[in-house]
């Protein structure tokens, strides 16, 4: 893995279409800010694999009766 | 065109109504060719997506808004550039379903919608940035809070601003 420094303000660009600026930093938390081309989809890694998992899960669904399965609530 | 799909066995689908989602699905990134099925009639809440390329690859999926009343977003600047959306109407919102072995844990991801401009076909599943929703909601519990709600609106209609929390 490359491993840059960067003060706030500064940025790195990858490909020459991609931007990511250093906006802030408080702590340890940062801010980024991203620009980069439409068909560059940017998430946060951790919602991003949480999403993947659930995907995963929801296509193991079974052939049942959606409508039947909320009608039985007690 | 006749389509193998992994619940129904072989039936015909009109080929023009295959929709695209560019950057697939997370988790199903190379699969970009689906097709809605089911739920004709509008009385149901639920519908397939079902793979074009790949049979075996099906969801279950549904019309948030016919589960949980107040589901409300925003679509993102780029996510509407994306997909070439130009006005509201043309957007169709599905969310994905999770029935798991104990089918009353039924869940579905209000985190991450599927967005489908029908107009052009194009769709994707976005991701909201909003700690509002997770992505696992449970149905039955969404269905009777909403319940709870509606009651709870008719018990005292002094305040009816309270319902539409």
């Amino acid at each position: 893995m490359l491993v840059l420094t960067r003060k706030k303000n500064q940025a790195i660009v990858i490909n020459d279409d991609i931007e990511i600026t250093v906006i802030d930093i408080q702590g340890d938390q940062v801010r980024l800010g991203v620009s980069a081309p439409r068909n560059v989809s940017v998430h946060r890694k951790e919602v991003y694999l949480e999403i993947k998992q659930e995907n995963r899960k929801a296509a193991e669904t079974p052939n049942v009766s959606l409508d039947e399965l909320i009608k039985k609530k007690p | 065109m006749l389509l193998e799909t992994k619940h129904f066995g072989k039936i015909e689908v009109d080929g023009k109504a295959v929709l695209t989602f560019d950057s697939g699905l997370p988790g199903f990134e190379h699969l970009k060719k689906f097709i809605l099925i089911g739920g004709g009639d509008g009385t149901s809440p639920f519908k397939w997506l079902q793979c074009v390329s790949d049979p075996h690859v099906a969801f279950a999926i549904a019309n948030p808004f016919m589960l949980v009343r107040d589901y409300d977003f925003e679509i993102s600047d780029e996510d509407a550039d994306r997909l070439e959306i130009e006005k509201p109407e043309e957007v169709a919102v599905y969310v994905i379903v999770v029935v798991p072995g104990d089918p009353d844990k039924m869940s579905m991801n209000l985190k991450a919608p599927l967005i489908i401009n029908s107009r052009n076909r194009r769709g994707a599943q976005i991701i909201l940035d909003t700690g509002k929703y997770t992505v696992r909601h449970y149905i039955l519990d969404e269905l009777r809070r909403q319940e709870a709600g509606a009651d709870a609106c008719a018990d005292k209609k002094k305040e009816p601003g309270d319902c539409n929390k």
